[in-house]
């Protein structure tokens, strides 16, 4: 609040201003105090970012329409939530945060149409963005040609590493490995049956779930099957899982399939209370969808779930039903999203600067005590060591949860013997 | 071949020179390089929109998948410029170094065999123009030979979008599946990136827009396009007058075609990026949605048309991330409502009587307006 009266003080009209009336008493009353604290712009931006010295500008990138908006709003929801909060504290370097929200429409090249507009002309200090892998993978060019900062919430399937990204979901091993060693021994699992929607990344979770399954724990991948994006017709798989009767079903399908999947499941008469069904797809905001009588009784392997009993967490979820209704659900990846602003306000902070560059090497090591999994530290490539948890879908959409990892999970987006 | 005695007639001049003007002068000096790429993008659509003229506009065939041409001419670029990306050295963390980052993940260990010949650009300029050309005369000729039309062709060619997307979705391991082929990097070892690039990549792109202006106008001034024109209005007459119809839909077909591929090319060239996002149908009809916004009866008109539409699904975006789509939908049923031929029928209809009386004092010579048949609107 403070800042207010010194709005553009230091802009260059003023400066020559001050400088030409320099005899004017009045003029060396105006107050000074506030830039106390805050280091001057030209200190802290060096490279030409939308920083002034009572605000910054970030960008935040997701599909606002199209297929995934269904997905990509608790993302929004999430970050704004953030940078409300961190606003409130005081901002970031004494500077309050401005955001420059752009639609990607659930279209990849409009998503790096769009970062390079964030990034070319506005200039925003970083970026929050981005949920399909594919929608990464378009943005990613930009990012490292232009020199930008992305924050990216979603778990996805590792084989990637830049500079210019901070990770703030899972990589593929830091979901799946943990949840199949629980589960093989828990439930003294030996088969296992993989479902998936075809792309990257249910196609490479499923490879490295393959070789720990065949190397690890000495198990058998009974069969592996996958669909297209979309797909609503699972009875043939269904069939070939009440053949084969493996131990776990291994799933990773997304979207608006799952829904189809599980009431399919249920109707063919396999009781997921009797049935192992493990999923590294499946979150509270799914459930939604799919309905939590079709789903109960199954295993969700992910890092976070909105009923998990920590004092953040606590404080985390009424904050964000207040600010966006009592309906609303916080899946995995809304979390992740949050963690976002989070990361980087922490990261400038410890940096000292806005620059991308120092950003980049300042954020190893950098951590957040106040997440709602817990606690999260960021590693040298640039993914969060966070801890994997598995959870049981109850009838109200919630998950109950069942296990979690004893310490962080060390983040491994290139697994050895994995590839 | 008759061909009219001039090229263009008085307002076809006044729309070539105001083109140029913009594209070449107005929008290099007033706009920063970001926005110079987005029209640079914009206009790849211009050329679907100029094939779309030709083909619907004049011959009357509706084509629902020009998606199609326009990825297929966009993935052999893309396919080139992704092995150049792919050397070795730039894919030394992969089990494989040297293939398409793509095939690694999809434990593709050696390059397809259908990829080998895009090593060469020479043979990739080549595919670019012939493999579209080719699969269109394929289709063509398999419709219209015989006789599907109308509507049944336009089922038709949404069903191939439909498929070709499937395909290329499917087959991730040879295709980067639904990621598309992103991080091109450079043409010939010279970077298409940095901002000089896209400034000459913009520049190539307009000059080929308007050689194939000039081809499009060269078809539609000569016989050929007088059948075409006549085909649309009565098929059967232009049948009994011992014409081969077919013959005709299927050359209209297949230069819609190579004109979407060639935009298809510059898009990937461009942007950097291809993509089944662009083949597909909702493309497919977005791009029939740009010649009808901007008049399919008219070169000028439908190369508007693309521009416009984009400039406004960018702008819009950037205004209002969540409600942009509707805004834009009204503006497509309000121009459709209001506007049945499109911005071109607005300026023949307003603007154009105005120009003609400011010149009406003037000496008229003989045969200036003989287009005039050609330019009416169906009769349907």
């Amino acid at each position: 609040m403070s800042d207010e009266p010194n709005k553009g003080l230091l802009s260059p009209l003023r400066r020559k201003l001050l400088m030409g009336m320099a005899a004017v008493p009045a003029i060396t009353m105006l107050p000074r105090a506030s830039f106390a604290q805050a280091p001057a712009t030209s200190a802290v931006n060096t490279t030409g970012l939308a920083v002034t010295d009572t605000e910054v500008t970030v960008g935040i990138l997701h599909s606002a329409t199209g297929t995934m908006a269904i997905s990509e709003t608790g993302s929004i929801e999430a970050e704004k939530l953030a940078i409300e909060q961190i606003n409130a504290a005081g901002g970031v370097l004494g500077r309050k945060i401005k955001f420059i929200q752009e639609d990607g429409a659930s279209d990849w090249p409009t998503f790096a149409e769009k970062a390079k507009k964030l990034l070319v002309n506005d200039k925003v200090a970083a970026i929050m963005g981005c949920w399909t892998s594919a929608s990464r993978k378009a943005v990613l060019p930009v990012m490292e040609q232009y020199n930008g900062m992305l924050y990216y919430p979603t778990f996805y399937e590792g084989l990637e590493q830049s500079k210019n990204v901070i990770y703030t979901g899972q990589e593929a091993t830091q979901q799946i490995l943990a949840g199949l060693n629980w589960i093989a021994k828990e439930k003294g699992a030996k088969s296992f049956f993989f479902i998936g929607s075809d792309y990257i990344w249910p196609r490479t979770s499923n490879k490295i779930a393959r070789k720990h399954v065949e190397n690890v724990l000495k198990g058998k991948v009974v069969g592996e099957e996958y669909y297209p994006l979309g797909n609503t017709q699972f009875n043939s798989v269904i069939n070939k899982i009440k053949l084969t009767k493996p131990d776990v079903i291994f799933t990773d399908v997304v979207g608006g399939s799952n829904v189809a999947f599980y009431k399919q499941l249920k109707a063919a008469g396999i009781d997921l209370s009797k049935q192992a069904l493990l999923t590294i797809s499946v979150t509270e905001d799914e459930i939604d969808g799919i309905g939590g009588e079709n789903i109960a009784g199954a295993y969700a392997c992910m890092k976070y779930f909105q009923s998990l009993d920590n004092p953040n967490n606590k404080a985390f979820v009424p904050a964000f039903k207040k600010a966006w209704g009592e309906k609303t659900v916080i899946g995995d990846v809304t979390q992740a999203a949050y963690l976002g602003p989070w990361l980087w306000k922490l990261t400038v902070e410890k940096a000292g600067s806005f620059d991308v560059d120092k950003i980049a090497a300042a954020s190893p090591g950098v951590e957040f005590k106040g997440a709602p999994e817990g606690y999260v530290r960021i590693h040298e490539n640039h993914h969060l060591w966070s801890k994997t948890r598995v959870g049981r879908a109850k009838l109200d959409g919630q998950f109950e949860l069942i296990y979690e990892t004893a310490d962080l999970v060390e983040p491994d987006p290139f697994p050895k013997g994995y590839q | 071949m008759i061909i009219n005695s001039r090229f263009f007639n008085r307002s076809e001049l006044i729309g070539f020179i105001v083109l140029a003007a913009v594209l070449f002068v107005i929008l290099p000096l007033s706009l920063d390089v970001f926005r110079l790429n987005l029209v640079a993008k914009y206009l790849t659509y211009a050329f679907v929109a100029l094939g779309l003229v030709l083909c619907w506009g004049y011959g009357g065939i509706l084509s629902l998948g020009q998606g199609v041409f326009f990825g297929l001419g966009g993935y052999c670029m893309a396919m080139f410029l992704k092995l150049e990306a792919s050397s070795v050295e730039n894919t030394k963390i992969q089990s494989t170094p040297g293939i398409p980052d793509f095939m690694d993940w999809n434990q593709i260990t050696s390059l397809p065999l259908f990829w080998q010949p895009f090593h060469s650009l020479t043979f990739t300029i080549l595919a670019i123009i012939l493999v579209p050309g080719l699969f269109a005369l394929i289709i063509g000729t398999a419709m219209f030979k015989r006789r599907v039309g109308g509507t049944y062709f336009a089922i038709i060619t949404q069903a191939v979008a439909a498929i070709l997307t499937i395909l290329i979705v499917g087959q991730q391991g040879y295709t980067g599946g639904i990621n598309g082929m992103t991080d091109l990097r450079t043409l010939k070892g010279w970077d298409i990136r940095p901002d000089h690039a896209k400034v000459i990549l913009y520049f190539v792109e307009v000059v080929l827009l308007f050689a194939c202006i000039g081809i499009a106008q060269f078809i539609r001034l000569t016989k050929l396009g007088r059948i075409l024109v006549a085909m649309r209005e009565q098929e059967d007459r232009v049948r009994f007058s011992g014409y081969s119809v077919a013959n005709f839909k299927i050359f209209a077909f297949c230069m819609a075609a190579v004109f979407a591929a060639i935009g298809g090319a510059m898009f990937a060239l461009n942007v950097g990026f291809m993509s089944p996002s662009f083949v597909g149908i909702v493309p497919s009809i977005e791009m029939v949605i740009y010649t009808a916004v901007g008049g399919r009866m008219s070169i000028f008109g439908a190369i508007w048309g693309a521009i416009l539409v984009n400039f406004a699904k960018t702008s819009l975006s950037e205004s209002f991330p969540q409600l942009w789509l509707f805004g834009l939908g009204a503006l497509f049923i309000a121009v459709v409502l209001a506007f049945p031929n499109g911005l071109s029928g607005l300026w023949a209809d307003y603007v154009q009587p105005r120009i003609d009386r400011l010149f009406a004092s003037r000496k008229r010579k003989p045969g200036w307006n003989d287009n005039s048949v050609a330019d009416g609107a169906p009769a349907e």
